[in-house]
């Protein structure tokens, strides 16, 4: 196995979407994960693209109409959002929907009870006011990640699978090796995207990046009669009713996780609040079976938001954790990360508030102090 | 230390009921180890989701009924009190004082640990009669027996193509089997059980196929009304009413499964098993697993793979939910609802749960009990080895969503600190540059 000019490490949407980026570009690439491609969160989430509160939102937009004809295979999306309020909880999200949308030229149309029923036949009589928005959609996420994949190998980009990191070699304040378990790889630059393994990899270079990892959980029902929009939110659940029909949707309480986290991705009895809010939300819909759930890990920085940011010492690394929502923001995510590896700055986004070094003063016990650590055990 | 209200750390409640030992499946092992328990001064839970309710028949849920069942398959309470007046080890277990729970079935299990942390404690989910609930245990026996192999061919998703145990359940159980005219596929014991099962409750054996190297199954047609059946480029019709497909037994090893029990593939004990000491006792201490579910015996299921491979070559349903055909599955092509479209590149390496995704083939509301096996079967005939085993998921019965839920308020911790996403403000705002 040889070194690349760039090597990107984590086989994730936004590992594979930079790499992508890079081998548009001409650029000799290799991508490593230490499991499968899209394994992780970046398959197992809701499939929303639709992120107003992104640097990258005008990218992201831009991007996904044209994202199956720029990877060569089918992601799945479909334009448009639809948030249902049963109580008036969501108004504040609503009013900041509108805004974003003004900024890239679009509309949202605020719908009332009977305008949500046409639009959604399976939402009930209590869907009082919601918003339809003329942006944003869904895409399958599975499917996104493999493409990602296929498209990059189409461009001369290498991915090894099941090919973990164990370190790498600085000199003159650069990284110019990545161990791997198969062995040594040259390179000239080296992306760390590797979601909750982010952390533990920058420290292989004294490279601090806090982040604490967590568990998210969703579920899928059987499938229903595909509807026309498929994007619906509310009654604190995210997700989407997939082209099959399913209904996928998670939300609430997440499990906090310990260092270097790595097991199966169990649910917990939390599915049951999440069918119980997702059969309040589409009363029509409350019969449909329930027929698996899913958990998947995250990342997140203290305050939420990414690190996407090419440091200065090693000056050829580049770290990009999307804090917890990857995946719709991976077009321009990687976008980002390209310029960052090939230009050392963003030219289409200003990505100044996403440098790692906001974080300087942080103390060591941030994560405890906040209580984002592992809950405890209950006894056998 | 700092609580964080918007994790899970302290959403669940214990459950409101708790035994010492819950015993799952009430046959004959599972019947013997409730009534040790409870003469042992232990508080002993037996639940057997038999009779399942009229959603799970039609869905082949747990069994491969194959809808040759009449309507009195689908009043299933009626059934309740002739199971146990049928069945002397069941009043046993109520006489030795056993809480017995029939029509009540397992949707999930947890026990706290490195991966789960949160849960109050070791719990299973049940489903009874429209309702869900949480049960705590200290000690857990899974005796949940096996499910039938089912390998397709042309019209194998039709009315009347059953699997030996659902044949069985059909007969025996439901006293409602809707077929008269029985084709029996199959070769091993299953297969002998099944012919010995149809002559003694009077119905025609029309034919007995043993050997995947003599004539197989090409084609049902009808509704069923007829089986084609090839040997080489031989071809000949065969009347009936009813496939039986006995190829071979699977243990039930979902609730193991989710539980994170150890498995292990072991082709003397029909696929993959849980891992278990001498005692019976899985990789997790204080469950074990025993009778069929711990294993059942070697088949010649991949010879009856080759052979329907070779008669019937690569458009028959693969999975019969999705409607992904074998060619479909292991040329990862997209799947039919966009249009099925160019073949797929392959994905590096052949996991299951990686080719389901592409292809959707396991991803029915069967929950890929009709497939799971036929896929691994046919990654292997393509030259894979040691096929993982595609990952169970709670719930391991399909639950309405309404009945998933729990019947009361959600609980207020839960409800006053619910997010849709982490409670991170600055998540959600646009940073100023």
């Amino acid at each position: 196995m040889n070194g690349a000019t760039v090597v990107v490490v984590g086989g994730g949407v936004t590992g594979l979407s930079a790499a992508w980026w890079l081998a548009q570009d001409g650029v000799d690439v290799l991508v490593l994960d230490r499991g499968v491609v899209g394994w992780e969160a970046s398959g197992r989430n809701g499939g929303g693209c639709t992120h107003i509160q992104s640097p990258l939102f005008a990218e992201e937009q831009r991007l996904w109409p044209t994202m199956d004809e720029r990877l060569g295979h089918p992601t799945e999306w479909r334009p448009h959002r639809i948030r249902i309020s049963l109580g008036d909880e969501d108004l504040a999200i609503e009013a900041a929907l509108v805004a974003a949308g003004r900024e890239i030229g679009r509309e949202c149309t605020v719908l009332d009870g009977p305008a949500i029923r046409e639009l959604v036949p399976i939402a009930g009589d209590d869907a009082h006011r919601g918003v339809f928005t003329d942006f944003g959609g869904h895409a399958n996420p599975q499917r996104t990640a493999q493409a990602y994949a296929w498209a990059l190998a189409r461009l001369g980009g290498r991915i090894e699978q099941h090919c973990a990191v164990t370190g790498f070699d600085v000199a003159g304040g650069r990284v110019v090796a990545v161990l791997t378990e198969r062995g040594r790889l040259g390179c000239d630059a080296v992306v760390l995207a590797a979601g909750p393994h982010t952390a533990t990899l920058a420290a292989m270079l004294g490279v601090t990046v806090p982040l604490a990892a967590a568990r998210n959980e969703i579920l899928a029902t059987e499938a229903l009669e595909p509807m026309r929009h498929g994007g619906v939110d509310g009654n604190g659940l995210y997700g989407r009713q997939t082209l099959r029909g399913n209904l996928v949707y998670g939300g609430g309480p997440h499990e906090w996780l310990g260092d270097a986290p790595h097991h199966p991705n169990p649910t917990s009895p939390l599915i049951r609040s999440i069918a119980g809010r997702l059969a309040a939300l589409f009363p029509r819909a409350a019969h449909a079976q329930v027929i698996r759930s899913w958990s998947g890990t995250v990342e997140t920085t203290p305050d939420g938001r990414p690190v996407l940011d090419r440091l200065n010492d090693p000056a050829n690394l580049t770290v990009a954790t999307m804090s917890s929502v990857g995946f719709g923001l991976s077009p321009a995510s990687g976008h980002a990360i390209a310029e960052l590896v090939m230009h050392g700055e963003c030219r289409f986004a200003d990505l100044g508030a996403l440098r790692l070094s906001r974080f300087g003063n942080l103390p060591a016990d941030w994560r405890a102090r906040r209580g984002w650590v592992e809950p405890e055990l209950a006894a056998a | 230390m700092t609580h964080d209200p918007s994790s899970n750390a302290r959403a669940f409640a214990p459950p409101a009921e708790r035994f010492d030992v819950v015993v799952v499946g009430a046959g004959p092992a599972g019947c013997a180890e409730a009534i040790a328990a409870a003469r042992a001064g232990a508080t002993t839970l037996l639940v057997d989701e038999n009779p399942v309710p009229p959603t799970h028949l039609g869905l082949d849920v747990p069994l491969r009924y194959g809808g040759r069942f009449d309507a009195s398959a689908l009043r299933g309470e009626r059934l309740i009190e002739a199971m146990v007046l049928a069945d002397p080890a069941l009043a046993g277990a109520f006489d030795a004082g056993v809480d017995v729970r029939l029509g009540t079935a397992v949707w999930g299990g947890w026990i706290p640990g490195v991966a789960l942390r949160a849960v109050p404690g070791r719990m299973l989910g049940l489903v009874a009669a429209g309702r869900s609930s949480l049960v705590g245990f200290d000690r857990l026996v899974v005796a949940t027996g096996a499910r039938d192999l089912v390998l397709g061919f042309d019209g194998v998703d039709l009315s009347g193509v059953v699997g030996a145990h659902g044949l069985h359940a059909l007969v025996t159980r439901y006293r409602a089997f809707a077929g008269r005219r029985v084709v029996v596929v199959g070769g091993g014991a299953l297969a002998e059980a099944t012919v010995a099962l149809v002559r003694e409750q009077g119905l025609e054996l029309v034919e007995h196929l043993r050997s995947p190297d003599d004539w197989v199954p090409l084609r049902a047609e009808g509704g069923v009304d007829r089986l084609v059946v090839a040997r080489g480029d031989e071809r000949r019709t065969i009347e009936c009413d009813t496939v039986c497909v006995a190829i071979g037994s699977v243990p039930v090893i979902d609730l193991p499964a989710v539980l994170g029990c150890a498995l292990t593939f072991d082709d003397a004990r029909g696929g993959h098993v849980p891992v278990l000491d001498a005692g019976g006792e899985t990789s997790v201490a204080g469950v074990r697993v025993v009778g069929d579910a711990a294993g059942t015996t070697a088949d010649d299921r991949a010879d009856w793979m080759r052979a329907l491979l070779a008669t019937g070559g690569a458009t028959p349903p693969a999975c019969l939910c999705e409607d992904v055909s074998r060619a479909a599955f292991v040329g990862v092509h997209p799947p039919r609802y966009l249009g099925h479209g160019p073949a797929g590149q392959t994905p590096i390496g052949a996991h299951p749960d990686h080719l389901k995704r592409l292809t959707r083939a396991g991803m029915g509301a069967c929950q890929g009990r009709r497939c799971r096996e036929q896929l691994a079967l046919l990654l292997e005939l393509e030259g894979n080895e040691a096929v993982p085993l595609a990952a169970y998921r709670i719930p391991i019965r399909p639950v309405p969503l309404n009945v998933l839920a729990a019947a009361d308020e959600e609980p207020e911790a839960l409800a006053d600190n619910w997010h849709v996403w982490f409670d991170i403000p600055s998540m959600w705002t646009r940073p100023t540059p």
